[in-house]
């Protein structure tokens, strides 16, 4: 335990415990986490690499892909736009009903993904209250990639908004009081001097919804129609080829959807560093 | 603010406030964005939860809840969350002890490895235990001569959901008890206590709102997590179904009022979750205010 | 020498270098009676002054006098309860923010952290409607000009977190000078820097107020600050103005108790004036009355304004409580009589003199003020 302690830290400490907390969580993560990835990564080797670029390069492999990322891409894009919208008039404002309005924000962490599903798939089927409303004009939302788009709305909608809220509310404003001495009217002041300052918040709440949407799952599952090629989406795509019992494939698709997460966070990472250095935090 | 509870959206802005705001009109039309957007986007689909669910009147609404499978499918739902909760429990207070209170390498990259479950697709989450366990996976053929079920069966569940769900606890704990530093722990140390003794009597009682906060949001999770366990799951009825797998099983038969009488119940969870959530954010902002600024 | 007044039209002109001198007559501030009620508190009581044109007024007080609250009226981020402000004689509360063209200079600096050193200076002209607007090349070149006036060439493509405190607080100068102001605002200024950078930076500011000459307001609660560079001083307490005056007037003839405490150093002790003679105690002491009429009063002086000896007719006796040095001299407190009250007096550092020592105490100048309720 001391030896263990003296190679580990990098200071020593008088606090006790160090060894067997250090060593249970490894332990945890290892089992739960570490190996089973590995074995995931492991099992898509097994394909080669010629092989794993055959499963993923496939048409349906790609269309799947490509619809869940394309999907979760636009979604993020307006969770963007409104969720700053939403975290601007939630900090800025002060108006009836707002802190009800603040703390529903946070539903889509709390429902169950399933429930999301079938409630939006009820929603917007062409007998439903928005899709009933939609049909006429010949909108057709449930079953289609439309549908998929606003699920993963649904689910990314928090993120943008939690991760503005507190850059917003910090917000100096003797900013933008010098703007404005500056003569810069309200839309100026608001374009060029807030927005580029909220614009790492902003990007790193885009990136976590997309990461999150990419992935999603329970809530598309009842509103995608499930077609090949068209409105299937790469997660389901993966319980197909398990069901068919190609682990190897699915365990490839899955090496090649983590390989997407991993982008997008790596992303996120060099925003917050990008940040830190250009606004010296 | 000065303004703050009286007629909002009527009360005239004095001069000190008007130029660090919009416009009434600009204003009025982004709040009424915002409200559409969010009524759209989240309160039709909840309210929708429970109109269907009572659609066919209160009499199907509890013969559906109370009806066998869906019963059992309650049971289990609560009992992989009494398994995984506490044991994500026990993860996050070690886990938060080691990053909060010590100095070492790579405690960075354990705290990334904390997150790692937020970036993963719940269909992997799941997946990756097939591989292991799953009749063909790598221990496939030592569980079968053992008789060991872990896919299909309790154990990979509970697994899976242990995947999706550890990083609640850990996240809520390891901002705060680093905040905190480790001087109450050192000076209870100089007092004579045993290292158990501090962490149940100084270090605990420090967190416990984080803690509850964390719980609240882990249990959420664990009965609500759907494709994860969907993966592992054999969606045997009345055997390996939780709640949210029984509402797919009831939804895809089209057997609508059901499916969402059972979802209804989610979703009164859900809301419990928010309150309880909003209940301690407002009233021990400060003990976990460190969270939310990840 | 006169540029014409043509409000900042520049696009296609050529600019001398000089432009950085006034091409239009510097302002005229009027303030009259200008009230500012917050509820039932009035932050400021009924401010009335008058800036000429290129002066440099110190707004100075303690926190609460008011003197913030009167700069952002004159900004435009907060407006009167009732009275006015002219510009040249125009009425400016009806002006927004935007439209009085004044330069602000905050405490905290609030530059733009996006944007380099370049183009936080260049924001106030890139911001201008269309038709004011000079072009890219002239506002970078402007920019840069006024780089140079605040000896920061070099330092353009910087980021405001690369910079120190003196040199942000220069680029915000450098940013409220390049939309040409009427009148330029500073909120304490130099408030967040340390004591050499602040003695620096207003030696610095008087160069550059020589040289532009622009109607200047700063706001200050340090009095060393104001008298070193203001024409004129106002001295506010509690959203009323105590006194106005030439820092000369300011130091040598307070005409508050208030002014001349907060002024430079004081000592004061309650006396009473009665026939015509002033008395401490039992005894008179040797000092003219000034029109102080009969009562209570009280006597303020400084601590080096004395004379002091062993058997001084007329003089404040005193006893030693406290010595310490000070820079080159000692610092002495005296208890006088049985009042409770210590004073203060300054002596040369080789006065004999110790603990317990007794002293008479002689003003050579003071102020005789008749007591207020408070005393």
């Amino acid at each position: 335990m001391a030896g263990a302690r003296g190679l580990a830290l990098k200071k020593p400490s008088a606090l006790p415990g160090f060894g067997l907390a250090l060593g249970f969580t490894l332990t945890y993560l290892s089992l739960i986490v570490l190996i089973p990835l590995g074995g995931l990564v492991l099992k898509s080797a097994t394909l080669g690499l010629a092989g794993f670029l055959d499963v993923v390069t496939g048409p349906r492999t790609l269309a799947a892909l490509r619809l869940s990322f394309v999907t979760a891409l636009i979604a993020a894009v307006i969770n963007a736009v409104f969720g700053v919208i939403i975290a601007w008039v939630l900090i800025r404002y002060r108006f009836l009903g707002r802190r009800l309005l603040d703390a529903f924000v946070d539903l889509p962490f709390a429902l169950p993904t399933a429930v999301a599903g079938i409630a939006l798939t009820t929603l917007y089927a062409p007998n439903g209250w928005i899709g009933g409303w939609l049909a006429p004009l010949g909108i057709k939302v449930a079953y289609t990639p439309l549908g998929i788009t606003i699920a993963l709305i649904f689910i990314g909608l928090p993120f943008v908004v939690r991760t503005v809220q507190p850059v917003l509310e910090e917000f100096d404003r003797e900013l933008e009081e010098a703007s404005a001495t500056l003569g810069a009217n309200r839309r100026q002041t608001v374009f060029m001097v807030m927005l580029p300052t909220l614009m790492p918040a902003i990007l790193t709440g885009f990136a976590l919804a997309l990461a999150r949407a990419v992935g999603e799952y329970g809530s598309v599952i009842f509103i995608a129609g499930n077609m090949p090629f068209q409105s299937e989406i790469a997660p389901l795509l993966i319980i197909i080829r398990l069901e068919e019992f190609g682990y190897a494939q699915a365990a490839a698709i899955g090496t090649a959807m983590l390989l997407i997460s991993f982008a997008i966070l790596l992303f996120v990472h060099l925003v917050q560093a990008w940040s830190r250095r250009r606004f010296g935090q | 603010m000065t303004d703050a509870a009286v007629a909002p959206l009527l009360v005239s802005t004095p001069q000190s406030q008007a130029v660090t705001t919009e416009q009434p009109l600009v204003r009025y039309v982004l709040i009424g964005v915002a409200v559409v957007f969010l009524v759209v986007f989240l309160f039709l689909p909840l309210a929708s939860v429970f109109v269907e669910a009572l659609r066919l009147g209160l009499g199907t609404y509890f013969a559906s809840i109370t009806e066998p499978d869906a019963v059992s499918a309650i049971e289990l739902t609560l009992l992989i969350a009494a398994i995984a909760v506490p044991a994500n429990v026990v993860f996050g207070l070690a886990a938060s002890w080691a990053i909060a209170k010590f100095d070492f390498h790579g405690k960075s990259l354990l705290n990334s490895l904390i997150d790692l479950p937020f970036s993963v697709s719940p269909v992997i989450s799941g997946l990756i235990y097939v591989l292991l366990f799953g009749a063909q996976g790598y221990f496939g053929a030592f569980l079968k001569s053992e008789n060991i079920q872990i896919i299909f069966a309790l154990p990979g569940m509970v697994l899976a959901t242990i995947f999706v769900t550890f990083p609640f606890v850990a996240r809520e704990l390891v901002p705060l008890m680093q905040e905190q530093g480790t001087q109450d722990e050192e000076a209870a140390l100089s007092l004579g206590a045993s290292g158990w003794k501090t962490f149940v009597k100084v270090t605990l009682p420090n967190i416990r709102w984080a803690l509850l906060y964390g719980v609240v949001l882990c249990n959420a999770r664990a009965m609500g997590e759907f494709g994860a366990v969907s993966v592992v799951s054999g969606h045997i009825r009345g055997k390996t179904n939780t709640m949210p797998l029984h509402v797919e099983i009831l939804y895809n038969e089209y057997n609508f009022a059901a499916a969402f009488a059972v979802a209804s119940l989610l979703a009164l969870l859900a809301l419990v979750t928010l309150v309880v959530k909003v209940a301690l954010e407002w009233r021990y902002a400060d003990q976990i205010a460190a969270s939310r600024r990840h | 020498m006169d540029a014409p007044v043509t409000n900042g039209i520049t696009s296609g002109s050529t600019w001398p270098l000089s432009w950085t001198r006034r091409w239009e007559k510097p302002m005229q501030v009027t303030i009259e009676a200008v009230v500012r009620k917050f509820g039932a508190t009035a932050a400021l009581h009924g401010i009335s002054l008058d800036i000429q044109p290129g002066e440099l007024v110190a707004l100075l007080g303690p926190s609460g006098s008011g003197k913030t609250t009167l700069l952002r009226i004159l900004a435009g981020l907060d407006a009167p309860t009732s009275g006015r402000v002219l510009f040249d004689g125009d009425d400016a509360l009806k002006l927004t923010v935007q439209q009085r063209n004044v330069g602000l200079v905050f405490q905290s600096y609030a530059l733009f952290r996006h944007l380099t050193v370049l183009d936080n200076i260049g924001f106030g002209l890139r911001v201008r409607p269309r038709s004011r607007r000079p072009s890219r090349q002239e506002i970078k070149r402007r920019a840069l000009e006024l780089l140079d006036l605040v000896q920061l060439t070099g330092l353009e493509k910087r980021f405001p977190a690369q910079l120190s405190g003196g040199q942000r607080q220069r680029v915000a100068f450098a940013r409220a000078l390049a939309i040409e102001p009427r009148v330029l605002l500073l909120d304490e200024p130099f408030g967040a820097l340390d004591a050499k950078v602040r003695r620096e930076l207003r030696r610095w500011l008087l160069e550059i107020h020589n040289k532009t000459e622009h109607t200047t307001v700063f706001v200050t609660h340090d009095q060393e600050e104001a008298l070193e560079l203001a024409d004129r001083v106002v001295v506010m307490s509690e959203g009323k103005i105590e006194q106005i005056g030439t820092p000369d007037e300011i130091y040598d003839e307070p005409n508050s108790p208030f002014v001349f405490s907060f002024i430079g150093e004081s000592s004061t002790l309650p006396v009473r004036v009665e026939q015509g003679k002033v008395w401490l105690d039992e005894h008179t002491l040797d000092l003219d009355v000034n029109g102080v009429p009969n009562g209570p009063a009280r006597l303020f002086f400084r601590p080096h304004d004395v004379e002091v000896g062993t058997d001084l007719p007329g003089a404040i006796p005193g006893v030693v409580q406290g010595l310490r040095r000070h820079a080159g001299a000692r610092r002495v407190d005296l208890a006088v009589a049985s009042l409770p009250d210590r004073i203060e007096i300054e002596l040369p550092a080789d006065y004999n003199i110790g603990r317990s020592g007794r002293i008479a105490v002689r003003p050579t100048q003071f102020r005789l003020y008749p007591a207020t309720p408070q005393d």
